[in-house]
């Protein structure tokens, strides 16, 4: 189908992930569990991950990979 | 236990992530022309699309929350579901079944069985399979809403329509492959939104080291925590070795299984029963580009299932071993009891002055309560009055029962942060999404050319086929809705029909195999055998029992032949029995009746008289045999790490 699966996946997990990474800066206070800011982490994880996909599709052009 | 509060972060994630799902759905939707692009996806999707799909469609939200829950139970044995009752089977699937579901161009499995058998075959299986995803789809529906409720305090009703709306939505639009993407999106979304539950989990046992030290406290005494009758105590191992304590026998594992059962009853009948011939995780395999993706598929599948115990069984185990640990404050939690019960309980507390007031509690609770937790609570209420919020805490852990269902979402809510919280629950709605949207897709293809253009409508233009398709979908949807509701009303029928399609299911793979892989099989034998062969696990279940329970629903209901050490070694050995049964009369009807294919009918149906697919073009990590035995190994050197 026409669609490559990384495209949505990458947008979904840049926005969360920048979301809570931007969440996390702002209320240190409360993203803390047990000592960690673990939303400025864990945002900053999945904003990669994100990213990754994202720069498959591209890469990949308009077709999916061949594997 | 509090109602989790969520703020608007959470709910943005949510949103996002129900927004996202959506509009693959409807971006999608441009490309579905004709019923095979909405129900078989066409056969245009690559490998690792199915094969992540493959593996999302079987993790629902029962398996996330029961994976758990029996974690908390059995420890690091569970992980036994998917290194014998799972991967071996994915393999096999993989190298010696997929050439047959893809290359006889069958649209479903009950297709398959009638073009290598007949229609009667077609019939009992496509018939059984349909009535099974709807009530599986509706079980998992009411057990998910009742969770939202009792955690969220979300409204059942909207919680179950809301979700399902969303769910038919995107595969109203999008068909199986929107379906498939979605599932992929949501693999994703659940392994990232609960590992750092697990890494946050870890950390606050005190590592993995810790955390093992504990549970061996649990193993030599489970009654400590209200995980098994008092008394009961097992080797210090228990927990934390997946095979010494099984080949030590029944009564030295928590599971009470032997290693035959686990064996041979999960890791051989009930395993490739599921994997091998459900079609609801062969239709992702089925949906793939060519014969190498489709055979590819449950491999890509089988890693992340080989990892998955330790995002969906240790968490459980971290909840045993944190509730051995008084300073962090935690426990399994308990059923969930009404405030106005703890408000009576607590009232009762105060007032405490008779011998009996540990029964009076007990009653005002309506559950089973630690006595000498108990009496020390109200000694320290006479000492220097509590506080009621005190008095509760001490009642809540108090209880002497547990309620394993509420381990992931009580570490859910002990670690995630706003933020993070809504990421985890946004990863619970994904997965129950993932497994509806399964059961639809795979109802929906069923139902249209398995039912109703094999028996109401033959020879009707694919525009007809494709709406019947659509208005299925809404059936099917409308159908699971009303299980849920079924199920939240009538428990003890819901267990009913999950027995009966456990006996359904345990016959089903000598079907297969015989027909498969021996030619002479005829479809008089395959129908008779696999008739009797349901027959024979329901008489099976009639004659036997579980240590502890009482003859009725739970088996033993004409005479108690034999007892067995536990439910699931019940289970097990049923499965057991109801596969030789149906292998043994399908093999001996077969040789007493005639053939009614000859071997050109039977060409791609059997292996021996399909031509063998040679691979050597491929590229060595593209040819399924090679992959398969590369996993194999890996899984056996998991099986020897947690020995």
């Amino acid at each position: 189908m026409g669609l490559d699966i990384r495209w949505p996946i990458g947008l979904m997990f840049t926005l969360i992930g920048a979301l809570l990474a931007v969440f996390g800066l702002a209320k240190g206070a409360e993203s803390v569990s047990l000592g960690i800011n673990i939303n400025l982490v864990w945002g900053a994880v999945l904003l990669v991950f994100g990213v990754l996909m994202l720069l498959g599709a591209i890469k990949g052009g308009k077709t999916p990979p061949s594997a | 236990m509090q109602a989790i509060q969520l703020q608007w972060i959470d709910y943005t994630i949510l949103i996002a992530y129900v927004a996202f799902v959506i509009g693959i759905g409807l971006a999608l939707s441009r490309y579905m022309k004709t019923s095979a692009d909405f129900l078989t996806s066409a056969r245009s999707i690559p490998t690792w699309v199915t094969g992540l799909a493959f593996i999302s469609a079987n993790l629902g939200a029962l398996e996330l929350v029961g994976m758990a829950a029996s974690g908390a139970k059995y420890g690091i044995s569970t992980a036994h579901f998917y290194w014998v009752g799972a991967i071996p089977a994915m393999i096999f699937l993989a190298v010696f079944m997929m050439p047959f579901y893809y290359g006889s161009k069958a649209r479903s499995v009950p297709e398959y069985l009638k073009m290598r058998f007949d229609e009667r075959v077609r019939a009992l299986n496509s018939v059984a399979f349909a009535v099974m995803t709807i009530f599986a789809s509706g079980i998992s529906m009411n057990a998910l809403a009742k969770l939202l409720h009792a955690l969220l305090g979300w409204d059942y009703n909207f919680a179950l329509f809301v979700s399902s709306g969303v769910v038919l939505l995107y595969v109203l639009k999008g068909g199986l492959t929107s379906a498939i993407y979605t599932e992929v999106l949501q693999f994703f979304m659940i392994v990232l939104g609960f590992a750092p539950v697990v890494y946050l989990g870890l950390k606050d046992v005190g590592g993995w080291h810790t955390m093992t030290t504990s549970l061996q406290t649990v193993a030599t005494n489970p009654a400590a925590i209200y995980l098994k009758d008092a008394g009961t105590t097992y080797a210090p191992n228990a927990w934390t070795s997946a095979w010494q304590p099984v080949l030590a026998g029944p009564t030295h594992n928590p599971m009470g299984v032997d290693w035959f059962a686990m064996i041979f009853g999960l890791g051989f009948v009930l395993s490739f029963g599921y994997w091998c011939t459900n079609f609801l995780v062969v239709q992702r395999a089925m949906a793939a580009k060519n014969m190498t993706a489709a055979r590819n598929t449950p491999l890509v599948a089988a890693v992340p299932k080989m990892f998955f115990p330790f995002l969906v069984i240790v968490p459980g185990m971290i909840a045993a071993a944190l509730t051995t640990l008084p300073d962090k404050g935690y426990r399994i939690p308990p059923p969930v009891i009404a405030q106005a019960n703890y408000d009576k309980a607590i009232a009762d507390v105060k007032n405490a002055n008779s011998a009996d007031a540990i029964k009076i509690i007990s009653d005002d609770l309506g559950i089973k309560v630690d006595a000498g937790k108990i009496t020390s609570l109200v000694a320290a209420n006479a000492a220097s009055k509590l506080t009621d919020t005190q008095i509760q805490q001490g009642l809540y852990n108090s209880v002497a029962e547990n309620d394993y269902d509420g381990v992931i979402l009580s570490l859910v809510k002990k670690y995630c942060p706003a933020g993070l919280l809504g990421l985890a629950l946004t990863a619970l709605l994904a997965s129950f999404m993932s497994g509806m949207a399964g059961n639809v897709t795979a109802f929906n293809t069923v139902f249209t050319y398995d039912i109703y253009q094999a028996y109401f409508a033959k020879g009707k233009s694919d525009a007809h086929y494709m709406w019947m398709g659509k208005v299925i979908t809404v059936v099917g949807i409308l159908l699971s809705i009303g299980a849920a509701y079924f199920a939240s009303m009538y428990n003890n029928c819901m267990d009913i029909i999950q027995l009966v399609f456990g006996f359904v299911n345990a016959p089903l793979f000598a079907t297969f195999l015989l027909g498969m892989f021996w030619k002479r099989t005829t479809a008089t034998g395959a129908f008779v055998g696999l008739f009797c062969g349901i027959g024979s696990s329901a008489l099976f279940h009639a004659l036997t029992i579980a240590q502890g329970n009482m003859p009725g629903i739970k088996g033993g209901y004409l005479k108690v032949v034999s007892t067995f050490p536990s439910e699931m070694a019940q289970n097990f050995w049923l499965a057991a029995f109801a596969f030789i049964a149906c292998f043994a009369l399908t093999l001996v009807i077969s040789l007493a009746t005639a053939r009614t294919k000859s071997d050109a009918d039977l060409k791609g149906l059997v292996y021996s008289l399909t031509p063998k697919i040679v691979d050597n073009n491929a590229p060595i990590y593209q040819r399924p045999a090679v992959v398969g035995v590369v996993l194999l190994i890996v899984c056996i050197i998991l099986n020897l790490i947690f020995w």
